[in-house]
């Protein structure tokens, strides 16, 4: 009667579950059929005792990673390894921005590559992510940090990225919320990026899985890697909690937690893991339609498609695993929110949660090989790790397929500490709490 | 909110500390070699669970403190001055 397929019966070991493309048209039949038709976006594979790649960590850049390595570089026989269930970490805590406005040409570059896969990541991945382009506004209160700012811009222009310089009037037209005249930290203007904005962080953690699992690769929820095997040099196999699973390649993508996978290898990372926490209010009428981050402070801030405003600030500053946060660093943000929107005073917060970090000692993240032979390394993301999903997945891939950095992230490698080439993008020196 | 009890102060909040890192790396000998110092400038063993660590008490007698706190519960076991060697517990933090 319907054209809509009937949900597939169990898959046999050798056929893979697929919940089909979506589409508009699929919606509406079935609709008209009651829902039924839909099967789960990515099939629950039962881990097999060898992989040619093993990558733990189901988050944003583990599966982006295996996507790509699928997709792109042909390497299908790839498992995903997740402690939980799939969207739960850090993928899923996020305030969901999305920039290339970096200062480093390196780091403007690989967070550009970032931008365009973003912008292309929907029809790629037949998912909806809500990828929205509202732009990223960055405010300055003094003379100083309009200088900063406008090097910065100069900077990303020169390398054909959109920036643009907001005068105090374009700011209060574009922001009506925003105190321009606050009387400790008046705003002098603001630096947009028009092509920044926001998307969905579950979709994205959603879509990369089914897309991965309709490429054949298999994502293993509730499979907490507990040792890792070594032969000499040479990384051999994880331990699980569902058993032994062997790989000639393994790649942690376990940001806030890499340095307890890569102790399990004999490696010490520079690496602290901290805690950044988030915020979203009561939902409201739109108020919001950028993100605007502070520049007096440590405070940046959007509106969902629910209503509810998105906001953050800086991490809680002590070394915690504690998937939490305390009060001292809500206070400040919510001082700051109130400083730079007075209006938001009467706004109730809903909910506040925190994400454990991997903050690297220059702040910024690390793709590598490792000291230990097969043993790849994606983590160090600190404030920064949602943006670069796909880039992220895209170079780790590259350097899983290829055996060689991707051009776009060879300067994020791990060697780069011993050798003096830290990457200083805030301009002050390695510290593990930068950015 | 953290309470850490200063020796000197006593218990205060820890709006009133700053926290200066991991208190277990100690400085190579001079003629170590560039590894040694790398390690000790960069790598952090950065545990779950008891962590020796700085804190400044920069809002009060403005000393440097040792202390012994959990990176998983928080809690903290002992606080004591930047010349003590406490060792770390065994047992999981409460």
């Amino acid at each position: 009667m319907t054209a809509v397929p009937n949900p597939k019966p169990m898959p046999a070991s050798t056929e893979r579950e697929s919940s089909g493309r979506y589409s508009g048209w699929r919606l509406l039949l079935e609709g008209l059929a009651g829902q039924r038709g839909w099967s789960r976006a990515w099939a629950k594979a039962l881990p097999r005792p060898r992989y040619r790649v093993v990558i733990v960590g189901g988050g944003g850049h583990g599966l982006a990673t295996a996507y790509y390595l699928a997709s792109e570089y042909g390497i299908s026989d790839v498992a995903v390894l997740e402690k939980g269930p799939i969207g739960l970490g850090n993928v899923g805590r996020n305030t969901t921005i999305i920039r290339s406005n970096y200062f480093l040409p390196d780091n403007i570059r690989f967070y550009e590559y970032s931008l365009k896969l973003w912008e292309g990541l929907e029809r790629r991945l037949n998912f909806n992510a809500m990828v929205s382009q509202r732009g990223t506004l960055n405010l300055f209160h003094t003379e100083a940090q309009r200088d900063l700012f406008t090097r910065r811009a100069n900077l990303m222009r020169l390398l054909g990225v959109d920036a643009v310089a907001l005068s105090r009037e374009a700011v209060q037209a574009l922001v009506p919320l925003v105190d321009l005249d606050n009387g400790r930290y008046p705003v002098l203007g603001g630096f947009l990026q028009p092509r920044g904005g926001t998307v969905r962080h579950d979709a994205v953690a959603w879509g990369y899985a089914r897309a991965a699992s309709d490429a054949g690769v298999d994502i293993i929820e509730h499979c907490e890697v507990t040792g890792m095997r070594r032969d000499g040099r040479r990384v051999t196999g994880v331990d699980t909690t569902r058993g032994l699973i062997e790989a000639d390649t393994i790649c942690l993508a376990v940001a806030g937690h890499s340095s307890q996978l890569a102790a399990m290898a004999g490696l010490t990372l520079p690496i602290e893991s901290h805690v950044l926490q988030a915020f979203v209010s009561e939902a409201i009428k739109p108020v919001l339609d950028v993100v605007v981050t502070y520049g007096a402070g440590h405070f940046y801030i959007s509106q969902s498609d629910k209503g509810g405003l998105v906001f953050g600030g800086a991490i809680d500053g002590y070394n915690t695993y504690g998937q939490r946060g305390t009060l001292p660093v809500a206070e400040e943000v919510a001082m700051e929110a109130v400083t730079l929107m007075p209006a938001l005073a009467r706004v109730k917060v809903l909910r506040q949660w925190g994400g454990v970090m991997d903050m690297s000692m220059d702040g910024s993240p690390i793709i590598s090989k490792t000291p230990v032979d097969g043993l790849i390394l994606n983590g160090g993301w600190c404030y920064g790790g949602f943006k670069a999903i796909p880039a992220g997945g895209m170079t780790t891939a590259h350097l899983i397929a290829c055996n060689a950095p991707h051009p776009l992230a060879a300067h994020l490698d791990l060697g780069r500490f011993a050798a003096g080439r830290t990457l200083d993008e805030r301009g002050a020196g390695p510290f593990p709490y930068a950015h | 909110m953290l309470r850490i009890r200063c020796p000197w102060c006593g218990e205060r909040d820890e709006t009133e500390f700053r926290y200066r890192g991991d208190a277990s790396q100690s400085r190579p000998a001079a003629d170590a070699g560039l590894a040694a110092f790398s390690a000790y400038v960069y790598e952090r063993k950065n545990p779950r669970g008891w962590h020796l660590e700085w804190w400044l008490h920069v809002g009060g007698c403005r000393r440097l403190l040792k202390l012994v706190r959990h990176t998983l519960t928080h809690e903290i076991r002992v606080v004591g001055t930047a010349q003590d060697q406490p060792s770390l517990p065994q047992e999981p933090g409460r």
